[in-house]
């Protein structure tokens, strides 16, 4: 498996898309904390840089990765290989590379700006969200074989979760507005790795207005401590259940 | 050494394999013949669990291959159109390989040296030609010293030269108590090569026998012409 892993993160090097995406990162990161005389003013601006670039990249370059890799797959499928151990081993290069990415272009100005819980809470999300979105980009090839159509999935999905489904949520809570649906809200929020990152940092800083209805409903259930605790883990499903369910799909492909 | 049983595949409503039925044993040369979109790559794919077929199993000196993959370690597989990562030179898939298959001693690298691959080595698979990438392929599936070989269309973009070395490495190999399956449509190629021939069509298995039953049934002297004779019956 170390093998493969090995592979696969040299080839994303040589690749350099990852590199430009670092540089990236460090350039934003560092001149949001330098335009803003508060640095967790600067923090709230990178944040929505963060929630909009970090999914849009990992599931843009996830997908393409995996179409481009398709000869390479079934070089190793026809190889002595357990099909579990290549789709795992494709997957944590490729998570792992992006996860560093973030963690060098956003994380080290983070630390040096702003240290402090909020900020590693920030490193964390945005780490989360990276190998999310490479999860669910692996959904997206595993589903069709058609580079177009995958792709075109990725895009929409992306665009799913970070425009329309704030929209979407606005819409039920307009139609539904004579009912409680405060505890609903929160089952919704859960639908939505986006939502829910930003809700597990504002829920630290304290800002109310910026949370969305979701957020401030959030933080009146759970208090603090509960809602992060809770937003974690279904964070941490959003990863597990998407990969297992692509590898189970990708057991019984045709090559 | 390898048992199909009732194997059926469809991809859709075209019925890839429909209950082939055969057996395959060491020291044979078997040549896999059939027109275009037969089910001969498909019936590759399945032996090396590429392809997952709907019913029917598959043994692989006598265990089931079926979820199981430490058996591909006795198989080399050259592919009808060998594709590798772009970045990659032919040294770093050599390597990559070897890797995999944690085997670095009592390697076979007759090929590589008899298509002079080792001067190629930097070259980007990207940047190679069909033939050449056809050579590493070749390499690549005798490498290891596989106790089977697969070989789909494995003439089809060598120059002659090499194919006349690739010819005489499938025979040496066979004389060694190797089982070779092969597909081609060079029947030419395959006249001196091989032992037994399976003929297939619309995904059935027609008829699997000897060279000499089969020039006893044709009548005929030459490969070529006894095919041939088998093909237009068979086609509509």
């Amino acid at each position: 498996m170390n093998k493969i892993i090995k592979y696969v993160i040299t080839d994303i090097l040589r690749n350099k898309i990852v590199l430009i995406y670092t540089v990236f990162l460090l350039a934003a990161s560092f001149s949001v904390f330098s335009l803003e005389d508060n640095s967790s003013k600067g923090l709230l601006s990178l944040l929505n840089v963060i929630l909009i670039v970090v999914p849009l990249v990992s599931i843009i370059f996830s997908t393409i990765y995996m179409y481009n890799s398709a000869e390479f797959i079934e070089l190793l499928v026809s190889q002595p290989l357990k099909r579990n151990t290549i789709w795992l081993s494709l997957f944590t290069g490729l998570a792992s590379s992006l996860s560093i990415a973030f963690l060098i272009g956003a994380g080290i100005p983070v630390l040096i700006y702003q240290a402090n819980l909020v900020g590693f809470t920030m490193i964390l999300t945005g780490v989360l969200l990276s190998i999310i979105f490479a999860a669910i980009a692996f959904l997206a090839t595993v589903q069709t074989r058609d580079k177009a159509k995958g792709i075109g999935a990725a895009i929409m999905l992306w665009l799913y979760f970070s425009l329309l489904f704030d929209g979407l949520v606005l819409f039920i809570l307009f139609q539904f507005a004579d009912y409680p649906m405060e505890n609903a809200m929160i089952g919704l929020s859960a639908l939505n790795p986006i939502d829910l990152s930003r809700i597990l940092i504002l829920l630290q800083l304290d800002v109310s207005a910026m949370m969305g209805y979701t957020g401030a409903v959030f933080k009146d259930f759970f208090g603090a401590s509960n809602g992060l605790i809770f937003s974690f883990f279904v964070l941490l499903s959003w990863i597990v259940i998407p990969v297992w369910y692509s590898t189970h799909k990708f057991n019984s492909k045709d090559l | 050494m390898i048992q199909l049983k009732n194997i059926s595949k469809h991809f859709g409503k075209l019925k890839a394999l429909d209950g082939v039925t055969t057996i395959c044993e060491k020291s044979e040369c078997i040549a896999l013949i059939g027109p275009n979109g037969c089910g001969k790559t498909t019936l590759i794919k399945t032996i090396l669990g590429m392809v997952v077929p709907d019913s029917g199993s598959i043994t692989f000196k006598g265990d089931n291959i079926l979820k199981h993959w430490q058996y591909r370690d006795q198989i080399g597989y050259m592919p009808q159109m060998g594709r590798y990562p772009d970045n990659m030179t032919i040294g770093q898939v050599l390597g990559m390989m070897k890797d995999i298959r944690g085997k670095s001693e009592g390697l076979d690298e007759d090929l590589i040296k008899a298509f002079s691959v080792q001067n190629l080595l930097d070259k980007r698979m990207g940047t190679l030609s069909g033939g050449t990438i056809q050579k590493v392929s070749a390499a690549l599936a005798f490498l290891f010293n596989p106790s089977v070989l697969i070989l789909d269309e494995p003439t089809a973009g060598l120059d002659p030269v090499a194919s006349e070395l690739f010819k005489e490495k499938i025979l040496a190999e066979k004389d060694k108590g190797k089982l070779v399956l092969i597909t081609s449509h060079i029947l030419s190629d395959l006249d001196d090569l091989v032992t037994r021939i399976i003929y297939m069509q619309d995904g059935k298995l027609i008829f699997h026998k000897s060279i000499e039953e089969l020039r006893q049934d044709t009548g005929e002297e030459r490969l070529v012409k006894s095919i041939a004779q088998v093909m237009i019956s068979n086609y509509e």
